[in-house]
């Protein structure tokens, strides 16, 4: 038996929640530095998987099996490979730099962080953070959807109780109500899988290795493949189900906006992978076409809406939904270098959202609105945040030697193998993207600031710095040493290509 | 002749006899004010009874025993002690209970209904089973409208009595045609009449209807709902708690050994039949739940909708989907008298029921808060709760069965369920009290509370985390079916 690091992994935030939980509340900064603490434990841990995977083997590594209930085939069975070990590395880098932007500031006039009820605030955010580990860790369906619900059900809370006054109460309900209802839709061809590979096999189990291998008919397939891939999709914010999306980002507080884009939609991108494509291949073929209709719409809408907002906030949110259009773009073209590309993606977009979450929630704290018109000249009080910014736009922008470019350049590649001219009419995501960024980044950070904000507006804290560095570190290690993350994912690449028939 | 077969099978309900006796000759010498320990004896005296059931009188293969009246068998002896653990945690829930907690003989009522249910469970012969079922129901009405003082009460007492008398007499007419048509009132011996032909399809279906009914007033189920939210309401909190739980359990124990058993041969038309009305239950119990303002009215809407996710595992007709629906009820009491409780717990204090007099719950209590949390997310159904997984293992057992759209249908309906539940968790958490000073009004739990929230709340975490020993038992008690 190994030394068990994927479940310490999981369980260190579930641990770090009831501890919280057991302090009394208005011990605020034992709470603030437990969950720092752990935070640190859980990323050093990520960081460790990440560095020791052998990727000269690939494959599922780390593995831990454990009976949970032998009698319906569940097992508690953990493992990650070139895909998922990206994924654990960006919560763990997520999770850090969350909960230092929520340390807060005692400030009066500054209302940065979480003041109120932080307890409650850090102990449901860890227990989101112990789903999403869960998740890319699992390789029991059964466990898998498991910690798929438990990262989703926090969110609600997260959002209406810390929540920006507005929109909150609509925005968490509506977020909820969507991602609980694409769940239940995959449940439901969840269920209908175990089942029938029961009736093939014989083996009451919810392995996903055994169910990659319980040859589910054609019909089956096609007719499961879509509610399993769409469900899961909806959390990953596919067009037309994001609509939750930019109004959860917008309501929730920094932190969970940054968990929620960096690595809550990997979460339903990642499952829509993992259950959708890898044991439905066939349907995964069937409806390559719909798939690719699908994102490819969410890439070139959803970077047109974010260049119409006017809210920072709602601008950001959009572009998630372009970005994430684009990973789901990679998915459908069934493809080494699209999918390689998807790979990456997941991890550069969950870097860069962050980023840009959390520089607009340290504007906002101080400037007290988001509308792009009334703001300007930041760069002056907060360069730190500024310059962070426009890393994370490069990297939008999908600029070579930043991450962005690494990771959009073989899911385009990828696409025009399959389908020339999705990848012509997707590209103009890229022109629209470089027009709203490089805009909004004049307006926000250069020119004059307005004279209301003369005087008022303070730099950011020291926590805040270490944030921003954190996340900007790796995109620029991704971007001039792309091989950092490539053969890793190529490996799981290429595990998802031998289930697909080596196409 | 009395074996130690006999005594075996019929130990829980000795136990529970002599803690009756006990009960009667202690509290007179108790002055007014001590009166309420009788909870601290009730409670005792049954976790005490469970345990010496569990190590002395566990089950072996199953036998009839006592000329064929009782099954001795897993399945009955796992609703015991579900009835059991479900009384004690009432008895400590009914303690602080104003008007209630006080007297003596509510304990005692508890008890006899109690005594009730367990024979309900395992009964094997239909005049048993009448028995069993006035046993349990008699109390219920009295303790229904225990509260002599309130209007509301003596209502629920007694609209309850009026609905329970109607529907059990349809039942028993129901049986007497069983009798009737297949000569024997034993319910294995049933099966084997009915395999022979003894009875024609339609007469079978007009047979079931009218036994359904009488179960069907028992689990709530839609057409025969219509009781539940007034007398839920009007009645004192923990019986309600007590009657949304245990007695819906029960009626499921029943429900499943006489369709299960006894009517195998017809089970073509049973179940299809039983799937209407579970789609149905679901539907219009959640629907009707949607406009609800008390809480309590929530809670007894909504769990006619939980009646309707515990058919689809009757619906099934399989060992898996009656293991479903027996791990489904441990979880569903466990959940159920959680709410109720903080319900109880919170209300005391305020004596208020509006979901709108949770403002500020989360700053008034945060314990309390917490478990109501643990509590309302369960009955959503996601995990790491109770209902989570026990609703998975119904739907998967449903799809098994080839009713993928009542499956369907009750995912609908879990996202139905989803808004209201959460809706109540929006008052807890976010709003806050008119004038903002929860500091100042908190809400202590007495000891009998912090126990049985505190014990219910673990349940509900154990069985959704460590689900393996709950289901492994749930399947053992399903095995004793087929």
């Amino acid at each position: 038996m190994n030394f068990p690091v994927l479940s310490i992994i999981t369980f260190t935030p579930l641990v770090a929640a009831l501890i919280m939980l057991m302090i009394p509340a208005h011990r605020k900064n034992e709470v603030r530095a437990i969950a720092l603490i752990s935070a640190i434990f859980a990323l050093s841990l990520s960081a460790w998987v990440y560095f020791t995977y052998d990727q000269a083997a690939g494959g599922y590594q780390f593995i831990e099996k454990y009976d949970w209930l032998p009698a319906l085939g569940i097992n508690l069975y953990f493992g990650v490979d070139g895909m998922s070990t990206p994924l654990v590395l960006l919560t763990g880098v997520v999770m850090f730099t969350g909960v230092l932007i929520s340390w807060g500031d005692d400030d009066k006039h500054v209302m940065s962080g979480i003041q109120d009820r932080p307890r409650e605030f850090f102990a449901f955010l860890f227990i989101l953070a112990w789903g999403v580990f869960g998740v890319f860790v699992s390789l029991d369906l059964f466990m898998l959807f498991f910690f798929y619900e438990i990262a989703v059900f926090p969110m609600y809370l997260l959002i209406v109780i810390w929540g920006w006054a507005v929109t909150r109460e609509y925005a968490a309900m509506k977020l909820t109500l969507y991602l609980f209802i694409g769940s239940v839709i995959s449940l439901v061809g969840v269920l209908a899988m175990y089942i029938v590979q029961y009736q093939n096999t014989g083996v009451l189990s919810f392995d996903m290795l055994h169910m990659e291998g319980a040859g589910f008919s054609q019909t089956f397939q096609n007719i499961w493949f879509l509610p399993v891939f769409l469900g899961f999709a909806v959390l990953g914010g596919i067009w037309p189900f994001h609509n939750w999306s930019p109004d959860g980002h917008v309501a929730a507080p920094t932190a969970v906006s940054m968990f929620h884009a960096g690595v809550l939609m990997k979460l339903g991108a990642f499952a829509a992978l993992r259950v959708g494509i890898m044991l439905l291949p066939d349907g995964a073929k069937y409806w390559q076409w719909l798939i690719m209709f699908f994102a490819g719409v969410a890439v070139v809408y959803g970077a047109y809406i974010a260049f119409v907002q006017t809210d920072f906030k709602y601008m950001v949110g959009f572009s998630s939904v372009s970005h994430m259009g684009l990973v789901m773009l990679g998915f459908s073209t069934l493809n080494r270098e699209g999918l390689l590309g998807s790979g990456l993606q997941m991890f550069s977009h969950g870097v860069m959202t962050a980023l840009f979450f959390a520089v607009v929630g340290m504007i906002y704290d101080r400037a007290h609105t988001r509308q792009i018109p009334e703001l300007g000249g930041m760069i002056k009080v907060m360069p730190f945040a500024a310059i962070g910014f426009i890393i994370g736009g490069l990297v939008s922008m999908g600029m070579p030697s930043f991450s962005g470019f690494v990771a959009e350049f073989p899911i385009f590649l990828g696409v025009w193998k399959e389908q020339w001219f999705v990848a012509v009419i997707a590209s103009i995501s890229i022109i629209i993207t470089a027009a709203y960024i490089l805009l909004n980044v004049r307006k926000v950070f250069f020119g004059q600031m307005p004279e209301k904000f003369e005087g008022h507006i303070t730099n950011i804290t020291a926590f805040d710095k270490v944030a921003i560095t954190t996340l900007c570190l790796f995109m620029i290690l991704l971007g001039i040493y792309p091989n950092f993350m490539v053969p890793m994912v190529d490996k799981g690449v290429e595990n998802i290509l031998r289930l697909l028939g080596g196409l | 002749m009395f074996t130690s077969v006999m005594f075996a099978s019929i130990l829980p309900e000795i136990l529970i006899l002599i803690l009756g006796m006990l009960l009667l000759i202690i509290e007179p010498f108790w002055k007014e004010e001590q009166r309420r320990n009788a909870g601290w004896l009730t409670a005792g005296g049954l976790f005490i009874s469970i345990l010496i059931s569990v190590l002395f009188g566990q089950p072996g293969e199953p036998t009839a025993t006592l000329g064929g009246m009782i099954r001795f068998d897993w399945l009955g002896f796992f609703f015991k002690m579900l009835f059991m653990f479900a009384g004690a945690a009432t008895a400590l829930l009914m303690m602080d209970s104003e008007r209630l907690g006080q007297r003596g003989e509510a304990y005692l009522l508890l008890l006899a209904s109690i005594l009730g249910m367990d024979l309900m469970a395992v009964s094997s012969d239909l005049i048993m089973l009448f028995l069993a079922i006035e046993t349990t129901s008699i109390p219920l009405y009295v303790l229904a409208g225990f509260i002599l003082a309130d209007d509301k009460s003596t209502e629920a007492g007694f609209k309850y009595l009026l609905f329970g008398i109607l529907t059990t007499t349809i039942m028993l007419y129901g049986f007497s045609l069983v009798f009737g048509f297949a000569g024997t009132t034993d319910l294995y011996q049933l099966a084997d009449m009915f395999q022979g032909g003894n009875m024609s399809l339609i007469s079978a279906i007009g047979v079931l209807a009218l036994i359904l009914v009488g179960i069907g007033f028992k689990v709530s189920i839609v057409p025969f709902h219509f009781w539940a939210p007034d007398v839920y309401e009007g009645s004192p909190t923990p019986i309600a708690g007590f009657l949304s739980t245990a007695s819906k359990a029960a009626g499921f124990a029943v429900l499943v050994r006489l369709f299960f058993v006894s009517f195998p041969a017809y089970a073509g038309s049973w179940t299809f039949a039983l799937a209407i009305l579970s789609a149905i239950t679901m539907t219009v119990g959640n629907l009707l739940t949607l406009p609800q303002s008390n809480i309590k009215r929530l809670l007894a809407y909504s769990s006619v909708a939980h009646a309707g996710y515990a058919m689809i595992g009757v619906v099934a007709f399989n060992q898996l989907g009656a293991a479903s629906v027996v791990f489904y009820l441990a979880a569903y009491i466990a959940t159920n008298l959680l709410a109720f409780g903080i319900v109880m717990a919170y209300s005391r204090i305020t004596g208020l029921e509006d979901i709108r007099d949770y403002a500020g719950m989360s700053r008034r209590n945060p314990i309390l808060a917490l478990m109501m949390l643990s509590a309302f997310l369960s009955l959503t159904g996601m995990p790491p709760f109770a209902g989570f997984v026990t609703k998975v293992v119904v739907f998967a057992a449903g799809i098994q069965a080839g009713y993928t759209w009542l499956v369907v249908l009750g995912i609908i309906n879990s996202v139905i369920g989803a808004y209201y539940y959460l809706n109540v968790m929006k008052f807890v958490y976010l709003y806050r009290m008119p004038n903002e000073d929860e500091e100042n009004h908190p809400v202590p739990l007495t000891r009998p509370y912090a126990i049985a929230l505190g014990v219910l709340t673990i349940g509900v975490i154990l069985i959704g985390t460590f689900f393996a020993p709950w289901f492994n038992w749930s399947d053992a008690a399903a095995l004793n079916l087929f």
